[in-house]
Order: C-alpha cells, then sequence, then structure tokens
C-alpha cells in the first residue's frame, strides 16, 4: 500500500513512510535528529515535508497515533483527553490552515482557549515545524497561561523567576547566601527551588524545611520546592515535611517516563498527596514539571519520534496535573540533541510556543553546556526573544553560574535586564512584597535600592558579628 | 556627571562569598554586571570549553593505579584473613566506539559501546569459573582533568573500605575506558563477570568546578540499561563532596544494592538519615536568626 504522504515536486516524488517520518523530517534541523536517523537527508527534502505537512488535514493526527495506543499510556492519555466538540471549530482545517488560522487577528486569546482541548501535542508540534520564529512568538503571546499557588503567575506584562541557589554539597549557609542575593536581586516569585546535591529524602526535608522558615519569616509569597524524584517527595509528605510544589522530570512517552522511574499513576499520587497538604493561599497548582527536548532519545524511548514532537506530548503529561510551572531546560542535555545557539534558540522557542498552546503555563531555562556551541550572548538572544514572547519564567542563578549542575543559565541580573527593556514585572503578590521590603528605590524605572534593606541587614550583621 | 567609578555599585552581602563558589554580590551597573565580573566569567568559560577537548592521560593513570598498594583480599579470596598488600593492579585499557572527540560530542551511542579490540581484550581476561563482586570502571567522560585529580585518591580510600568488611568482596581488575559515557561500564562489567558495576567518570566542566567526579553505581549491568537503573553520586572533587564522603556514600550504596540485589530508583540513598536533623541545628541558616 502507498503512503498518503506524498508530494511531488517538479518529476521527482517524495514519499514519506507515515505521518512520524513527515513530522520528523519537516522539523528545522538539528543534531538529536540527525543522531536518531530521522531527520530529512537535504534541506530541500525539509521544505518538501513542510509542504506536505501544510496539506495534512488536522483530523489525520486523531486517526494516525505516531505511538500505539496500547502501547502507550500518554497516547492514551492524548486521545482520552481530546475534546471532539472543542475541536469541531477547527476539525475541518489542515496544518497550513491551522497556521493561519493562529496567526489571524480574529483568533483572540479567548478563542484560543476555548479550542484549546481540541489540539493535540502532535498538532501543535506539526503547526510549530512549519512556522517562522517571529510567528511562534506572536501567537505563544496570545496563548497566555495563568496559575497560582501563593501567587499568580503568567498575567500579561509579568516575568517571574526561579530563585535556584544550588549548592555542590547542600550547604544551608551556602544555599542561605544565594538565597539572599536573588532576593535582593528580586527573584524568586516562580520558586525557591532547590536541585540537591544527593537524591537523599532526609536531604531534601532539611532544604524544605530551610526554605519554609526563610519564606514564613519574611512573609514572602513565593513557594518552594525541592527538584528530587516525585517518589521522594511522596515519602517527604508522609514524613510531614514542608512540600509546597511537588517535582518531576518528564518525557512524552511512556517508555521515557519509565526510564525516569514513574508513570502518570505516580504523578496522581503525588499531587493528591501536595494537595493535601493545603499550603497554597491564592491557588492550588501544586505541580513543577521540567522536560527537554532529547530526553526520549537519550532514554532510548523515542519510537522514532523527532525529538520536537516527543517535547510536545510531554506537555499532555503537565497539562493533566494542573502545574503552576513547567520549564523547559532547553540547552541542558547537550550538542547531540541541540547543537549550537541556533538550535537552542529555535528549540526553545517552539517548547514555548507548543506549551503555551496546549494550555501549559510555560517557562524556559535558557542554557546551555560548555560542551555545546554556544554562550552568554545566545543567552541574551532567546531571553529577549521568550520575554516578548510571554514567557511565564525563566531561571535566575547567581552569575548566571549553576555551581552544582554545572551548566550556564540565566543570572538574576540577566532577568533585571529583560523586565527593564521590556517593562515586565514580576507576579503582583511579589511586587508588593518587593515594594515592601524596600528592594526596589524605584520600581517603576525598575531601579533596585543601593542600600541593603533593613529586614535583610539585620540578620547579615548577626552572621558578621559571629564571624569576627 | 558622576566620575566612572561611581557607576559600579558594590553589594554589601559579597563578604558571604566565603560560603559558596556561587557568584554571588557580584555588584552591578544599573542592571548589568561590572566590567571585572563580565570578563571573569569570560574567562571561566573559555577554560571549561578547552577542558573539554583536553584528552585523558592514560600512561599517567595505569602508572598510579600500578603504584597503588591494594588490599590482596579484594583480589583473590584464598588469602587469609589478615590480607596483605601488594603494589598495585595494571588496569584494562579500553576505548569506546567513538574514535575521537568530535565523534564522541555528537554520537552518545557510540560512546557506550566499546569497539571491538576492546571486546576482544575483555574476553581474554573473561573465565567462566570467575565471577567478581564489583568491577571499577574509569572513564575519561567530559573531563579528564576529573580523572587525573580525583580517581585514583578516591579508589583507594574506596579498597580500603571495601577490604575492611566482613562480607568479602572480590573486584575485578580495574579498567580505563577512553571516549566513553556512563553506560560503557555495564558493557565492561558484563563482559568481565561482575555482578556490580562502579564507573567513575568526568563530569561536564562547570565554569567553577573543570574537576567534578561522578560515580555511577549499576547492580547486575548489562547492555542497554537506562539511568534508572544506575545511583549516582555527583561533585567528588576537593571543593565538592570529600572523598571520605564519598566513600561512605558508596559503600551504602554497595552493600545495600548487593543485600537487595538491585539498583537505581528502587535503592534510595539513605546515609544521612540518622545524622541529619543534628547537623541542621549545628549549620545555621542565617537568614531566620
Amino acid at each position: 500500500m502507498t503512503s498518503p504522504y506524498r508530494y511531488t515536486l517538479g518529476n521527482r516524488t517524495y514519499n514519506f513512510k507515515n505521518l512520524a517520518e513527515l513530522m520528523a523530517k519537516a522539523t528545522p534541523k538539528r543534531s538529536g535528529d540527525i543522531l536518531a536517523q530521522v531527520a530529512a537527508s537535504s534541506s530541500q527534502e525539509r521544505v518538501v515535508a513542510q509542504m506536505k505537512l501544510a496539506e495534512t488535514p488536522l483530523k489525520n493526527f486523531l486517526n494516525e497515533a505516531l505511538i500505539p495506543y496500547e502501547k502507550d499510556e500518554i497516547t492514551r492519555l492524548i486521545l482520552d483527553e481530546h475534546n471532539k466538540e472543542a475541536f469541531s471549530l477547527i476539525s475541518h482545517m489542515t496544518v497550513g490552515d491551522f497556521r493561519n488560522w493562529l496567526l489571524s487577528d480574529e483568533t483572540t486569546t479567548d478563542i484560543i482557549k476555548s479550542v484549546q482541548d481540541g489540539f493535540t501535542p502532535e498538532m501543535v508540534a506539526a503547526v510549530s515545524k512549519i512556522m517562522r520564529n517571529q510567528e511562534l512568538i506572536l501567537v505563544a503571546k496570545k496563548a497566555k497561561v495563568v496559575k497560582s499557588f501563593r501567587n499568580t503567575i503568567g498575567l500579561d506584562n509579568r516575568l517571574s523567576t526561579r530563585l535556584q541557589p544550588n549548592h555542590p554539597t547542600d550547604d544551608v549557609v551556602g544555599i542561605a547566601a544565594s538565597i539572599l542575593d536573588g532576593l535582593l536581586y528580586a527573584n524568586g516569585d516562580a520558586v525557591i527551588g532547590i536541585n540537591p546535591a544527593t537524591d537523599n529524602i532526609s536531604q531534601a526535608t532539611k532544604l524544605l524545611k530551610l526554605m519554609d522558615e526563610v519564606i514564613q519569616k519574611y512573609e514572602i509569597p513565593t513557594q518552594s520546592c525541592v527538584l528530587t524524584h516525585v517518589t521522594n517527595t511522596i515519602e517527604a509528605i508522609e514524613n510531614k515535611a514542608p512540600v509546597d510544589l511537588v517535582f518531576q522530570s518528564i518525557g512524552g512517552t511512556e517508555a521515557t517516563n519509565s526510564s525516569f522511574g514513574f508513570n502518570l499513576n505516580t504523578l496522581k499520587e503525588a499531587q493528591d498527596a501536595a494537595l493535601s497538604l493545603n499550603r497554597g493561599t491564592v491557588g492550588k497548582s501544586v505541580m513543577y514539571f521540567e522536560t527537554g527536548q532529547g530526553s526520549s532519545l537519550s532514554a532510548n524511548a523515542h519510537h522514532n519520534i523527532d525529538q520536537q514532537t516527543c517535547e510536545a506530548r510531554a506537555y499532555a503529561v503537565a497539562k493533566k496535573f494542573d502545574p503552576l510551572l513547567v520549564n523547559t531546560v532547553v540547552g541542558f542535555i547537550g550538542p547531540e540533541y541541540l547543537y549550537d545557539g541556533k538550535e537552542i534558540t529555535r528549540a526553545g522557542l517552539e517548547d514555548h510556543f507548543c506549551g503555551k498552546l496546549l494550555g501549559v503555563p510555560m517557562g524556559c531555562d535558557i542554557c546551555y553546556t560548555n560542551h555545546a556551541q554556544a554562550d552568554q550572548n545566545d543567552m541574551d538572544d532567546l531571553l529577549t526573544l521568550l520575554s516578548v514572547a510571554g514567557c511565564n519564567f525563566i531561571i535566575g542563578v547567581p552569575g548566571a553560574d549553576d555551581i552544582m549542575l554545572n551548566y550556564q543559565s540565566t543570572s538574576f541580573h540577566d532577568a533585571l535586564y529583560a523586565r527593564k527593556v521590556l517593562g515586565l514585572k514580576p507576579a503582583p503578590e511579589f511586587e508588593q512584597w518587593l515594594e515592601k521590603m524596600d528592594i526596589f528605590s524605584d520600581m517603576k524605572n525598575f531601579i533596585l535600592n543601593k542600600k541593603m534593606p533593613l529586614a535583610f541587614s539585620k540578620p547579615l550583621n548577626n552572621l558578621l558579628g559571629e564571624i569576627a | 556627571m558622576s566620575k566612572i567609578q561611581d557607576c559600579v555599585i558594590k553589594n554589601r552581602w559579597d563578604i558571604l562569598k566565603e560560603f559558596t563558589e556561587a557568584r554571588i554580590g557580584l555588584g552591578r551597573v544599573g542592571v548589568n554586571l561590572p566590567t571585572n565580573e563580565l570578563l571573569a566569567f569570560q574567562l571561566a568559560h573559555a577554560q571549561a570549553q578547552d577542558a573539554v577537548h583536553l584528552p585523558l592521560d592514560v600512561d599517567s593513570l595505569s602508572q598510579e593505579l600500578n603504584n597503588m598498594p591494594i588490599d590482596l583480599k579484594l583480589l583473590n579470596m584464598q588469602v587469609n584473613e589478615t590480607g596483605l598488600i601488594q603494589d598495585g593492579c595494571t588496569p584494562i585499557l579500553l576505548h569506546s566506539k567513538a574514535q575521537n572527540r568530535s565523534v564522541y560530542l555528537q554520537r552518545p551511542d557510540l560512546g557506550r559501546r566499546l569497539d571491538e579490540h576492546s571486546i576482544k581484550l575483555l574476553e581474554n581476561f573473561k573465565s567462566e569459573d570467575i565471577t567478581y563482586d564489583l568491577a571499577i570502571v574509569i572513564v575519561d567522560g567530559l573531563s579528564s582533568f576529573a580523572i587525573k585529580e580525583n580517581a585514583v585518591k578516591y579508589i583507594k580510600k574506596l579498597t580500603l573500605s571495601l577490604a575492611n568488611e566482613q562480607d568479602s568482596w572480590k573486584i575485578a581488575p580495574f579498567a580505563i575506558v577512553q571516549q566513553g559515557r556512563v553506560a560503557i561500564g555495564d558493557e565492561v562489567a558484563s563482559l568481565l563477570n561482575a555482578k556490580a558495576v562502579l564507573v567513575l567518570i568526568g563530569e561536564r566542566p562547570g565554569l567553577s568546578s573543570p574537576d567534578s567526579l561522578g560515580l555511577y553505581l549499576t547492580y547486575n549491568p548489562k547492555i542497554g540499561l537506562t539511568d534508572a537503573y544506575r545511583n549516582c553520586i555527583s561533585n567528588v572533587r576537593l571543593d565538592g563532596l570529600s572523598y571520605d564522603e564519598a566513600v561512605n556514600k558508596s559503600m551504602y550504596l554497595l552493600k545495600e544494592s548487593r543485600r537487595l540485589q538491585l539498583s537505581g530508583v528502587n535503592l534510595k540513598e539513605r546515609t544521612q538519615d540518622n545524622i541529619i536533623e543534628n547537623s541542621f541545628d549545628e549549620q545555621k541558616n542565617f537568614l531566620i536568626k
């Protein structure tokens, strides 16, 4: 039987075996798809695949599962959760029509929201493959997603940050020093989130207590998280640890998640446990997920699907559990998946776009490793683009250099740059707190106080007294 | 008009730098970094990028292992209970299928598998009657510098602890792998008939830590296992996790994995469960005092 995915250009006919192959070949070039041997073999084949993909009816995505329904619980999740009524408005469209519709002036934020449950990850991944960077930005900005726990994240003209005070040995004073640095640079409204140095439940509990005490003492309208395995957090909750958010790294195939050591039931159990603590004040979104292109390939669990489509499928997992925060750690895995600054930038914009279209509160860890062809200028570019696109949050690391995870991200300074040039404020509850604490001398113009705020100079003086 | 040096706003809390390597208290010009801090970062980045490409000095590493005192109990179960110390153990030198660094960086699949020559070498070592409790495999990874600085120092302390255990440990000949990824240890260990493998690998270099050693334990290693089957101890280096602490954690994981006959997500690291409350009281968070 010949495949319906054929395209004739001049006197040459291109045959694409199935939808998965068409999607993979239509993807903008990146090293991970070449590694997986699913990428287009030439630039022309890539564009031909995009042309064929543009002609492909959206209905095909419901009739042709990229991984069989019986074999993968993420496929089952995607198809079982699909809302046919919402889909009816766009059910006659091709991928190309879908692009036009998304870009249209008539398609507003509210309309996207009302149709959103009719999109599948594969549809949004497909349409992203035939869009330019500015289009990914424009549509993502329309598709805003707002979530709350102790503050409200994702509102218009706001940019939040995760304060990431990691330390290679989880030293309490070292972590507290980085938290202070971040707060005084007006960072930390998305979450104060630590990647612990060891995957140990007592360690996680120690760090949770540390952050909880700081948040309570200074009455900071934010939440904390220790980014440990979901099963560790469940156990920590059973041990009465002060857990605000449950973290897990997630991928877009069942096999990827098995390799991470969890399944959808585990996440449900964790969400229920966190909700039972009832620690939110303005909302009940208790989950924090991280994703990133390449994780399925890295776990040998990609089923010959391109890495960007796998990534979009991970957002279906995220969406199911009403997360407060989801971020793609875009350049973290390394050059075998995203080779250089150009590939990292494109992937960051695609991930943010796909997540937002599906209704997921997307942030981004704008980052790279030292074995990739990227530098801080590439981070500046992506930071600026994502800030324009209405990205919910970015990561704030002291000096952009994470001394525990050994990679470079964005710094507290970088977040202030983006806020300043684009007039973006932090979450409203946190904004009020910054004002109350005298962290800014001129909030309107984003000018920090030259003097150290009183509430923080006291504990610092105490510490110095002890040392002296 | 203010003078140039007045532009830089210093952070009073920069004294906290003595508690962390993190780039805190950098100060600012407006919302940006002062010039000296900007250039310090660029230099560290340049050094880390260069470190990725520095090849492992296999000869001197072999020499060090050769000169290392090791308890004979670990090598041969027949020795009497006091054990004897001998000088060294000649490591087996192996190479992945990734021929050079450029291939290595873009083809992790090749870095996870041994080349033909290495497989033959290991098959010569293998004997149906001998099984080992543990294989120790040293892999260059992304920082040969980390191996050079830390591998032998850590192995010395680990083998001492292993030799002091009541339940005997029999260790396979040491192996050194060039252009390798973590999973290559599984192939090495299964070819050696080892029940568990501990991989020592150079972690990717960070700006402040180009010398960080990672340890990965797999029980019942075989080709194709995912990370869910491994336990990791990270950041072993002078300014990171000390060798003694790393050995404590390793011994805990080794003994527990042998007892439970598994490794990975079902094997939780609980070495600090008893002491953590005390250490928390001693080590105060100055922000809440």
